[in-house]
C-alpha cells in the first residue's frame, strides 16, 4: 500500500547536528495527523523534506508518487503548503498576492475571491499586505494553501496568530477537505486544540519519532492514569477510604472534591463503588489523560532509555 | 516558460508598486538631460553631430549608474527573499528554481531596460525638439549605444545574482555588490592604467591588454561604444585607440553577453544545491 506520503528511514543532518533521525511513517489518504515536538523536534525539518526544499541525507521520500528531493514539482500542484511563520511581499495587495500564487498553480484568478471571502480576507483584499495583521497575514497565508483543490496539506503551527473564532472556523475548512480525500499534516505547540481533530498523532523528539498512533491507541501504550474527580457529601468526606475502598493516590481538592489518578484496570472498579448506591457522591467527572500528559509522558520515557 | 513569465511579471508590479521604476527612470532621465544640455555647452550650438556628443556623455554616465542600479537591484534577489521568508513558500509551489531565478532576470532587466530608454530617449527627444540636426548614422549609434547599456546592466545584474545565490545573508550581498562596483567601474581600470605606465610597454603586449579589457564588462562596453562608430570616436578623443585596438565590436558584444549569461548560470547552479 502506498500513502500520499511514505517517508522511509528518512535522516537528515545539517553539519553536526542530526536534526532527523531513522524518523519512517506513511500518510494514507483523508487522514488528520498531527506532528507533535517540541521546537526544534524536527517538524518543520520534515516539511521542508517532503517539499524537497532540502534533501535527505539517508532514506528516502514519495510524496503523491514523486520524489521532492529529485527536483520533480509537478506533484506540488496537488499540495498546500503554510510555513511556520508566513511571509509576503508587503508591496503587492492580498489579492494580488493570491492571485500570483493561483497563476503558479494554474489555478482561475477567479478561485480567489471565495477563497478570501472564507479566510474572512475580503474587506482587506485591496490592502497592501504591509498593512496586515499578524493574523491577517496568516489567513492569508492559509488561502494560499487551499489554492487548487490540495491532496495534501502541510500546515505547519497554522493556528498561531488565530482568534479562537477563526481557529474554529479554520479547522471547520481543514475537516471539510480532509472529508474530500485530503491528506492533512498539523504540527502544533497547542495539544490540547489538536485532541479534537487529529486521528492520529506522531510525536518527534530531538530528531526521532517516539510515538505514532491513534489517541486511543497511545493511551493503552503510555498505561497513564484516568483522572476520577468525585464531588462528595460531607458526611462522605471524613471516612473516604470506607466507601471508596482501598485506594492508592487520592486526594481532596477544592473543600468537597476528591480526584483519584485510576490506573486502566482499577479504573470501572473505582466507579463502580462510586456510583454504588449509597456511596455520598454527588457528582462525577472522568478525565482520561490529555495530549499533553501522553507527550509528556512519551518524551520522559525516551529521555530515560537513553 | 509560463512560470517564468509568471514571477517575471511579479516582479515588474513589484518593482511599479515600490517605486523602483520610477525613481530609476527619473534619475536616468534627469542626468541624461542636464549632461545633454550642460555638455553641449562648450561645443557650442552650431556644434554638427550634436547627438555624438551625447552618446559619449551618456555612455559614460552609463557606465557608472547602470551597474550600480543592476547591482542594487540584484544583490537581494535570492538572499533577500530567503532572509524574508517568502522564498520558502514560492519553492514549495510548482516552480523549478532555474526559472525563478529566470523570471526574476526577466523581470529585473524589463525594469531596467525600460527606464534605461525611457530616461536616454527623453535627452534625444529633447534635443531633436530643440532642432538640432541629427542624421541617420547618429540615431543608429545612439540606438547601438542603449542597447549596449542594457546589455551591460543585464550583465551585472546576473553577477548581482550569482552573489545573492551564494551568500548567507543580505547585508554581505549588499556589501559584495559594492565591492564589485568598485572594482570594476574605478579600480580596474585606475590599476590597468597604472601597469601600463609602469611597464612602459615592454612585457604587455596588445594581446594581454585586449584580454585584460575583454575581462571587464564595463570595459568592453566603454570600447564598444566609444570606438564603434567614427563620428563618436572623433568625439570620445579615442579615435587613436580606435584604430589600433585589435578587438572588433562583435566580440565586445560576445564578451558582455558572456558577462551575462555565464554568471547567470553559475547563479542558477549556485541556487538550486541551496537548502533553505
Amino acid at each position: 500500500m502506498t500513502g500520499t506520503v511514505e517517508i522511509r528511514n528518512v535522516v537528515k543532518r545539517f553539519g553536526k547536528v542530526e536534526a532527523v533521525r531513522d524518523v519512517s511513517f506513511s500518510l494514507p489518504e483523508g487522514e488528520t495527523v498531527a506532528l507533535v515536538g517540541h521546537n526544534g523536534a524536527g517538524k518543520t525539518t520534515l516539511m521542508k523534506l517532503m517539499l524537497g526544499l532540502i534533501r535527505p541525507t539517508g532514506g528516502s521520500i514519495a510524496v503523491l508518487g514523486d520524489d521532492p528531493a529529485a527536483g520533480q514539482f509537478e506533484a506540488r500542484r496537488r499540495l498546500g503548503y503554510l510555513p511556520e511563520n508566513v511571509s509576503f511581499n508587503a508591496a503587492l495587495t492580498g489579492h494580488e498576492t493570491l492571485a500570483f500564487y493561483a497563476r503558479l498553480k494554474r489555478e482561475s484568478a477567479r478561485a480567489c475571491r471565495p477563497l478570501l471571502e472564507r479566510v474572512g480576507l475580503t474587506h482587506a483584499a485591496n490592502r497592501r499586505v504591509g498593512t496586515y495583521s499578524k493574523g491577517m497575514r496568516q489567513r492569508l497565508g492559509l488561502a494560499q494553501a487551499l489554492l487548487g483543490e490540495p491532496r495534501l496539506l502541510l500546515l505547519d503551527e497554522p493556528t498561531t496568530g488565530l482568534d479562537p473564532a477563526l481557529r474554529q472556523s479554520f479547522y471547520e475548512i481543514v475537516e471539510e477537505l480532509r472529508g474530500r480525500g485530503a491528506t492533512v499534516l498539523l504540527s502544533s505547540h497547542a495539544l490540547t486544540e489538536l485532541e479534537e481533530r487529529a486521528g492520529r498523532v506522531v510525536i518527534m523528539n530531538r530528531g526521532s519519532k517516539v510515538a505514532d498512533g491513534t489517541l486511543d491507541e497511545l493511551r493503552r501504550i503510555a498505561r497513564l492514569p484516568t483522572r476520577i474527580r468525585l464531588k462528595v457529601t460531607d458526611a462522605g468526606l471524613a471516612n473516604v477510604p470506607n466507601w471508596l475502598g482501598p485506594v492508592e493516590g487520592w486526594r481532596r481538592v477544592n473543600g468537597r472534591m476528591v480526584e483519584i489518578d485510576a490506573s486502566p484496570e482499577r479504573k470501572i472498579e473505582v466507579l463502580r463503588r462510586a456510583t454504588d448506591e449509597g456511596a455520598p457522591v454527588e457528582d462525577i467527572d472522568v478525565v482520561p489523560p490529555t495530549l499533553d500528559e501522553l507527550y509528556a509522558h512519551f518524551l520522559l520515557s525516551q529521555e530515560t532509555a537513553r | 516558460m509560463r512560470n517564468i513569465l509568471i514571477v517575471a511579471r511579479k516582479e515588474i508590479q513589484e518593482g511599479l508598486r515600490n517605486r523602483w521604476v520610477l525613481a530609476t527612470t527619473l534619475l536616468l532621465a534627469g542626468l541624461a538631460l542636464s549632461l545633454t544640455f550642460l555638455g553641449s555647452a562648450p561645443t557650442g550650438t552650431v556644434g554638427v553631430r550634436a547627438l555624438d556628443v551625447v552618446i559619449v556623455s551618456l555612455s559614460s554616465l552609463t557606465i557608472f549608474l547602470l551597474p550600480l542600479i543592476a547591482l542594487l537591484i540584484s544583490h537581494d534577489a535570492i538572499v533577500g527573499e530567503m532572509e524574508r521568508g517568502t522564498m520558502l513558500l514560492l519553492l514549495s509551489y510548482p516552480v523549478g528554481r532555474w526559472q525563478v531565478l529566470l523570471g526574476k532576470f526577466i523581470g529585473h532587466l524589463s525594469i531596467l531596460a525600460f527606464a534605461t530608454l525611457l530616461g536616454y530617449g527623453a535627452a534625444a527627444g529633447a534635443l531633436a525638439a530643440t532642432g538640432a540636426e541629427i542624421d541617420a548614422q547618429s540615431w543608429t549609434a545612439f540606438a547601438t549605444m542603449i542597447g549596449s547599456s542594457i546589455l551591460l546592466g543585464a550583465a551585472f545584474i546576473a553577477v548581482g545574482y550569482l552573489v545573492s545565490a551564494l551568500v548567507r545573508e543580505r547585508g554581505t550581498a549588499g556589501g559584495i555588490a559594492i565591492g564589485i562596483w568598485l572594482v570594476f567601474v574605478l579600480i580596474y581600470d585606475m590599476a590597468l592604467l597604472g601597469m601600463l605606465v609602469v611597464d612602459q610597454g615592454r612585457t604587455l603586449s596588445g594581446g594581454i591588454l585586449n584580454a585584460l579589457l575583454l575581462l571587464n564588462p564595463a570595459d568592453a562596453y566603454r570600447l564598444f561604444n566609444l570606438t564603434g562608430s567614427a563620428g563618436v570616436s572623433a568625439f570620445s578623443g579615442m579615435a587613436g585607440i580606435a584604430q589600433t585596438a585589435t578587438l572588433s565590436p562583435t566580440v565586445l558584444l560576445a564578451a558582455l553577453a558572456a558577462w551575462t549569461l555565464v554568471p547567470l548560470a553559475l547563479a542558477a547552479i549556485a541556487f538550486s544545491r541551496r537548502e533553505l
